[in-house]
């Protein structure tokens, strides 16, 4: 009796867990995107249900990376990981728009172990995943996923912002902190440093959990890999997509995913 | 050659002596008084805008231009972004103060500033549609942005007004040819 009720509990809480695990969205928010001169903003960071409202699970800061608008690299100060979100702050001293980023990239691989028939999972980076991998594995399936979950602040007039030329990215055609209601904003989504054609764009304003809808637009990118959006509202608004290819740097990986999300401003 | 010098300034203001005055505006702005517990005067932007949003004269800023560590430019500047619109439009381009412009917060009441063409900070505007826009922010309150078009330069001396609901009272713009 007791045993039944556990193992249909357990069952419910993977279930929860699996469609959970679909919906995390990870976000960056920045105190502010405006500072008329240089200031420290503080940002936090999480992965959670509710844009943007830290219920669930702090952002990892290891792979954080923040860029300044001559291009250099900034120093995240006062990283703390707390129960439900993460935070930091950055000392903006040059006029400029800065970029924020959660930088992210792992393996994965699934397979069956030989001897035991048993399904067997490893996570790693493209350097340490072949020591997890046993040689005789069976039926093995690794693929790569790259993520990046960025922001943007500027001091002053905005600058242009440089593509890294990795992974999924989205370069504005004005300045990302220039966006206001009713107005429309365009951006060219970029993959590896290359135009990204017809990729999904979902657009959410953020304070998801008081209302009943999600209420996001989805725009396709165009042949030039651009989008443009109409701001509905002002508010903090979260921009995702997401492609899969083939353009793997472990031999054994077939297949890699390639994520992207940013948080924006846009004034009333 | 020395007789031509004398002749000079009769020559002049012979030049001037049609319009007696150089065309200019008029701009009237009203802080309305508001009954809230916590009152801060509001930090206003006063500028031209052309028909492509472009900006083509700030004529007022009104900022904390208080210093506590003998900060020149005041330190109220950390907030001039919330003349949000004034901000994205010119402010971020410029440094405070500006000689001219830039000013003290205003007390609730009718504010009049006179400008001449020709002279900072208005300059010379090129024939065409304009507007005259005032944007008022006010710390721990709220923002409007008011503005009047008109046509420059003015065929005769007018009167121009628009009324703000909340943070701005009477705006008044008055053309003089």
């Amino acid at each position: 009796m007791h045993k039944t009720i556990l193992r249909t509990a357990a069952a419910a809480l993977t279930l929860t867990a699996a469609l959970a695990a679909q919906a995390h969205n990870q976000w960056l928010l920045p105190s502010t995107t405006v500072l008329s001169k240089p200031d420290w903003v503080t940002v936090d960071g999480a992965v959670s249900n509710d844009l943007f409202v830290a219920n669930h699970f702090p952002a990892n800061l290891d792979n954080l990376q923040v860029t300044g608008p001559d291009g250099a690299v900034v120093k995240a100060e006062n990283q703390a990981r707390l129960k439900h979100r993460s935070v930091f702050d950055v000392n903006l001293t040059q006029p400029g728009t800065y970029r924020i980023a959660l930088v992210n990239s792992g393996v994965f691989a699934s397979w069956k172990d030989k001897a035991t028939g048993q399904n067997k999972r490893a996570r790693g980076t493209p350097e340490t995943i072949a020591k997890e991998i046993p040689a005789d594995a069976q039926e093995l399936r690794v693929s790569q996923s790259a993520g990046r979950v960025e922001t943007f602040v500027t001091v002053g007039k905005p600058s242009p912002v440089k593509p890294v030329g990795q992974g999924l990215e989205m370069i504005s055609t004005a300045s990302p902190t220039d966006n206001v209601k009713g107005e429309k904003s365009t951006f060219t989504l970029l993959l590896d440093g290359q135009p990204a054609k017809d990729v999904e764009v979902t657009v959410t304003a953020g304070n998801t959990v008081y209302r009943d809808k999600l209420d996001e637009l989805k725009v396709k990118t165009d042949a030039n890999g651009q989008f443009s959006v109409t701001w509905p509202s002002a508010g903090m608004y979260w921009l995702d997509a997401s492609v899969r290819d083939d353009k793997t740097t472990v031999p054994q990986a077939k297949e890699r995913r390639v994520s992207y999300a940013a948080t924006l401003e846009v004034a009333p | 050659m020395h007789l031509r010098y004398p002749l000079a300034p009769i020559a002049l203001s012979a030049l001037f002596a049609g319009p007696a005055v150089a065309a200019g505006l008029g701009v009237n702005i009203e802080i309305p008084r508001l009954n809230v517990s916590e009152y801060h005067r509001p930090y206003v932007a006063a500028w031209i805008e052309k028909p492509d949003n472009t900006v083509a004269a700030t004529l007022a800023v009104w900022y904390d231009i208080r210093t506590k560590t003998n900060n020149p430019e005041g330190e109220g500047t950390k907030w001039l972004k919330d003349l949000r619109q004034w901000w994205r439009r010119t402010g971020r381009e410029l440094s405070v103060p500006i000689d001219g412009v830039t000013g003290a917060t205003k007390p609730a009441g009718k504010h009049q500033l006179n400008f001449t063409e020709g002279a900072k900070p208005l300059g010379q505007l090129a024939p065409g549609s304009y507007k005259l826009v005032v944007e008022a922010s006010r710390e721990v309150g709220g923002r409007e942005v008011v503005s009047v078009p008109f046509q420059w330069p003015p065929a005769k001396a007018e009167q121009l007004g628009a009324k703000g609901k909340d943070e701005l009272g009477e705006i008044q713009l008055e053309l003089k040819p």
